[in-house]
């Protein structure tokens, strides 16, 4: 046991400069990472979904992705993992963190910047870079996948509008042979540019070390 | 217009009674038949009776009146560029009170309790009902922090510093004690919402500064309540103990908290008897005013802040009610809110030019000029030294031309004035009366009108367009239930967890039926399509769906009961998939969140009743149907959906686009013709942008290219938007289109 304390004191320290997390913050995260994980060293996608909260979630299938997505390690690998260890799983929590005070412009910028690729992301699924017509559908049909029967035609008909919102506002003169491929990430952040977003998305992380968390 | 002799009465009831008796048959209601006479009186034909409609008709003449002032500020088109509205109306009520006076009459003075009663709700309700709501908790703390400390420093400062000027030798106030001193300060420190409203709505500022100050205006109520009231008690007594001082600060808490309390109340229970009205839709707009008013009234009752109350009540009402009235209940709604409020308004505004004329004055210059000065003194201050505090917790820091605006914007009004006037006669109210009534000139009058040239000069944010488009919806919505999601792996029950719990189980009990698990998004589209039905049948698209429009009308909507997802439920499924594609190929964006707080914009909304605008579209319409008609090849399929982006002004951004040919009209669908609803650009490739659109600002086009992958419906790869099938071309000839 002693052994294993000092290696995860040296993790922890990594982490924390990689992710910017506190040391108890890291030490609570890593309780409920066992929790999930029901004490294994990696976590399965069936262990995020078996989550009872999550149960109602409508998006809850892109969340669970977006812990698998190696996008969001910040490594610059594409595709996903099958199971992810507690090093992923903090990275991806690490883009949740509200801006500190002390952060200089050019940091908030970055932060921003992180969250919204975190945000591109989840809806690109295939990974090309730019969020088309069919992706953007298929989030507003997840988005309104909870409320009852809603027919198909109404969440394609606001994705239909929205995307044609996006495509109007950045590319305002386009010429009769162009066509508009989908959403790139500058044109993601485009529709991004009036909100805080470093401050709006944001969870807050437990500081204290409580033992006491619900599962 | 009082007192008329009654021989004149006579005379016109034709009465033939000599002169010489008039004591006895002209006592009293002509109608009556006096037997007692001798002579048998005619049969009036005509008479004259005021006493009998004096009042309700000085009332209507006064609002009739103030009312068509009010317009005629409006057609005069420099003057109210210049000049604010306001300070015109002051204006107007002076010249008025001036020939009242001339004519020896006495005047209406605004009463205290015709003020707080009457005048003052229907200003309050409007502001609380339509307040923005996400900036308003954005910024609740330093909102607070500005009420809550700034007016006391105020009330504080100037009750001090008038009570050392009282000391100077020359200026003959020796009598006015300390208590007093601070009684006055309280009443002159508090920020009033009416001329607040009045002016920022002049100036279209951005929306953190208006929401500071307005916001101000409108909490600092609680604090003006119990100084008030405090003081009042005292100057009686003569002193204060540190215990007085203590219980002061407790009734603080329990005037606002109380109020509050109060407004929310009332405002569920608005909400609860909501769900119930889809039978009797016609009384729905006066459920929410009789709770508010309720609410206000309730406060007031127990002293505590009624303004308070009524903003809680409205802010609690306002999601709920929505979600469950009808449309026109809603428009109803703001429309009569607007109303009232404008009316109330220029009332106030009119009736304290009079009471300035009016009313007994007590001039002393040096209280007077000190008052000037050291309101603005201390309001400086203090949103200065409050700004460097809070700027310690704010993301967003103010600079200081934000700080200059809130504390220029400081203006005082009719509140302060009506509490002045609400004092104990002595000769000191007087006094006070002259100086309160000073400062609200100055503030109203040169604070007011230069504001505007000093948010030019200063270059200060103005407000933005508005900009609710459905990506911010869906991706608002989006970042709701990740963040709820990524609480809820980490863990602990954090903010988002706790309001998705809230709304699944309160909107439950608060919203009607189905409605409740409509998701925010889904409404908000189906009051787009709502809208946008409801232009359809404005504009008479009956030419292409005679049938549909005359069962669809909205009055058969509301009376079928609810439908589900407000489709329209007379209708047969195939009817209603053509009615869905046809709204969906002609969306608008939508001024959902309007501004609407802003009083004068409403007139602007497109979506209500702009008639004109949609003939002349119309005819635009038609006349480009017929130029593509002649100009395009019907077998080419590249016919582009074109986009164009009109804007009808600043603030409105309107989107259109016209679905015209697509491949998928090749497959036998039954599909529908798309009316063409506001389309302003003809569907011809070749052509751009030949028109000029109304009152374009620019155009936009977005030309789709019909790759030759698209077959079927499903998965087509479309390079657009549209999801739609075009109208084909050929079979065009009656006009799907919008005429």
């Amino acid at each position: 046991m002693g052994a294993s304390q000092t290696h995860s004191a040296y993790k922890y320290q990594d982490l924390m400069t990689k992710t910017g997390f506190s040391l108890e913050q890291i030490k609570n995260l890593h309780y409920r990472f066992r929790q999930l994980s029901e004490n294994n060293e990696t976590l399965s996608r069936e262990n995020l979904e078996n989550i009872k909260d999550l149960a109602d979630n409508p998006i809850k299938k892109q969340i669970v992705e977006a812990f698998f997505d190696k996008r969001n390690q910040h490594q610059n690998e594409m595709g996903s993992f099958e199971e992810i260890g507690f090093e992923q799983f903090v990275m991806v929590m690490s883009h949740f963190r509200p801006p500190t005070p002390k952060m200089t412009e050019e940091e908030k910028l970055a932060m921003r910047k992180d969250k919204l690729h975190f945000l591109f992301n989840m809806h690109d699924s295939d990974n090309d870079g730019k969020i088309t017509l069919e992706e953007y559908r298929k989030v507003v049909e997840e988005l309104l996948s909870m409320s009852g029967d809603i027919e198909k035609d109404t969440a394609r008909g606001i994705a239909d509008a929205a995307m044609l919102e996006v495509a109007s506002t950045n590319v305002p003169n386009m010429g009769p042979d162009d066509y508009y491929e989908g959403i790139t990430f500058e044109h993601f952040e485009q529709m991004f540019k009036e909100v805080e977003m470093e401050s709006r998305m944001h969870v807050r992380f437990l500081d204290v070390d409580t033992r006491t968390i619900h599962s | 217009m009082r007192n008329f002799p009654t021989l004149y009465r006579d005379a016109v009831s034709g009465n033939n009674e000599t002169w010489g008796s008039p004591a006895r048959a002209t006592q009293g209601d002509p109608h009556h038949q006096n037997s007692s006479t001798t002579h048998r009186k005619a049969f009036p034909v005509l008479s004259f009776n005021y006493d009998h409609v004096k009042t309700p008709f000085e009332i209507s003449l006064w609002i009739l009146l103030a009312l068509l002032m009010k317009l005629g500020f409006h057609i005069i088109p420099r003057v109210s560029s210049i000049v604010l509205e306001s300070c015109l109306l002051i204006v107007v009520g002076l010249l008025i009170g001036g020939i009242i006076k001339a004519i020896k009459q006495t005047a209406p003075v605004l009463d205290s309790k015709l003020f707080f009663l009457y005048l003052l709700p229907p200003i309050i309700l409007d502001a609380g009902y339509f307040l923005p709501i996400r900036p308003f908790t954005e910024n609740m703390g330093t909102i607070l922090v500005f009420a809550v400390v700034g007016t006391l420093w105020n009330a504080a400062f100037i009750g001090g510093m008038m009570y050392g000027v009282c000391q100077i030798e020359g200026a003959q106030l020796g009598h006015v004690d300390l208590l007093s001193c601070l009684l006055f300060g309280a009443i002159i420190s508090a920020v009033d919402p009416v001329a607040v409203l009045a002016v920022f709505e002049e100036i279209h500022i951005n929306e953190l500064l208006y929401i500071l100050v307005f916001g101000e205006s409108l909490l600092n109520d609680a604090v003006t309540v119990v100084l008030y009231h405090l003081f009042e008690e005292f100057s009686h007594a003569g002193i204060v103990t540190v215990g007085d001082a203590f219980l002061g600060v407790v009734c603080f808490f329990v005037v606002s908290l109380g109020g509050v309390m109060v407004g929310t109340i009332y405002g569920i229970l608005g909400a609860f008897t909501s769900r119930f009205t889809s039978h009797t839709r016609v009384i729905e707009p006066l459920f929410v005013f009789l709770y508010s008013y309720m609410a206000y009234l309730s406060a007031e009752v127990f002293h505590l802040s009624g303004i308070m109350s009524l903003i809680a009540c409205g802010v609690t009402m306002r999601p709920y009610v929505e979600a469950n009235i009808s449309h026109k209940s809603y428009t109803t709604i703001k429309y009569f809110l607007k109303m009232w409020s404008s009316v109330s308004e220029t009332l106030i505004f009119i009736f304290l030019g009079v009471s300035t004329v009016a009313g007994p004055h007590a001039w002393n210059w040096t209280f007077v000029i000190f008052t000037v000065i050291l309101c603005l003194v201390s309001r400086v201050l203090g949103v200065m030294g409050l700004t460097y505090i809070i700027n310690k917790f704010r993301i967003v820091k103010l600079t200081k031309k934000d700080q200059f605006i809130v504390a220029y914007g400081g203006l005082r009004g009719a509140i302060a004035f009506s509490l002045g006037f609400l004092l104990t006669n002595n000769e000191m109210k007087n006094m006070f009366l002259t100086a309160i009534i000073t400062v609200i000139f100055f503030t109203v009058f040169v604070q007011g009108m230069t504001i505007r040239p000093l948010v030019e000069l200063l270059a200060v944010k103005k407000k933005e367009e508005s900009k609710t488009s459905i990506n911010e919806e869906i991706h608002t919505q989006f970042l709701d239930h990740l963040l709820t999601g990524i609480e809820d792996i980490c863990g602990h029950y954090g903010h988002h967890h706790w309001k998705d719990k809230y709304d699944a189980y309160v909107k439950r009990w608060l919203i009607v039926g189905e409605r409740s698990t409509e998701p925010q998004l889904i409404s908000f589209y189906n009051k787009m399509e709502m809208k946008q039905a409801m232009m359809l049948v404005e504009s008479g698209s009956a030419a292409k769906l005679p049938t549909l429009m005359s069962a669809a009308t909205l009055q058969n909507i509301q009376q079928k009961g609810v439908p589900s997802r407000r489709a329209i439920p007379s209708i047969s499924k195939s009817r209603e998939e053509e009615i869905r594609k046809i709204l969906r190929a002609n969306l608008q964006k939508t001024r959902q969140k309007l501004y609407s707080y802003r009083r004068h914009d409403l007139v602007m909304d497109p979506f209500e009743d702009n008639v004109s605008e949609i003939r002349f579209r119309r005819q635009r319409a038609e006349m480009e149907k017929r130029m593509s008609h002649y100009l395009t090849v019907p077998a080419n399929r590249q016919e582009t959906p074109s986009v164009r982006k009109v804007c009808f002004e600043p603030e409105n951004k309107v989107y259109t686009y016209d679905d015209s040919e697509s491949p998928r009209g090749r497959a036998a669908q039954p599909s529908p013709r798309l009316p063409d609803a506001i389309s302003l650009l003809s569907k011809s490739p070749q052509r751009p942008n030949q028109t000029s659109a109304l009152r374009a600002k620019g155009s936009t086009e977005l030309r789709a290219k019909a790759p030759d992958e698209q077959e079927e419906q499903d998965q087509v790869k479309l390079s657009r938007c549209f999801s739609d099938p075009g109208p084909n071309e050929e079979e065009e000839e009656d006009g799907s289109f919008l005429s």
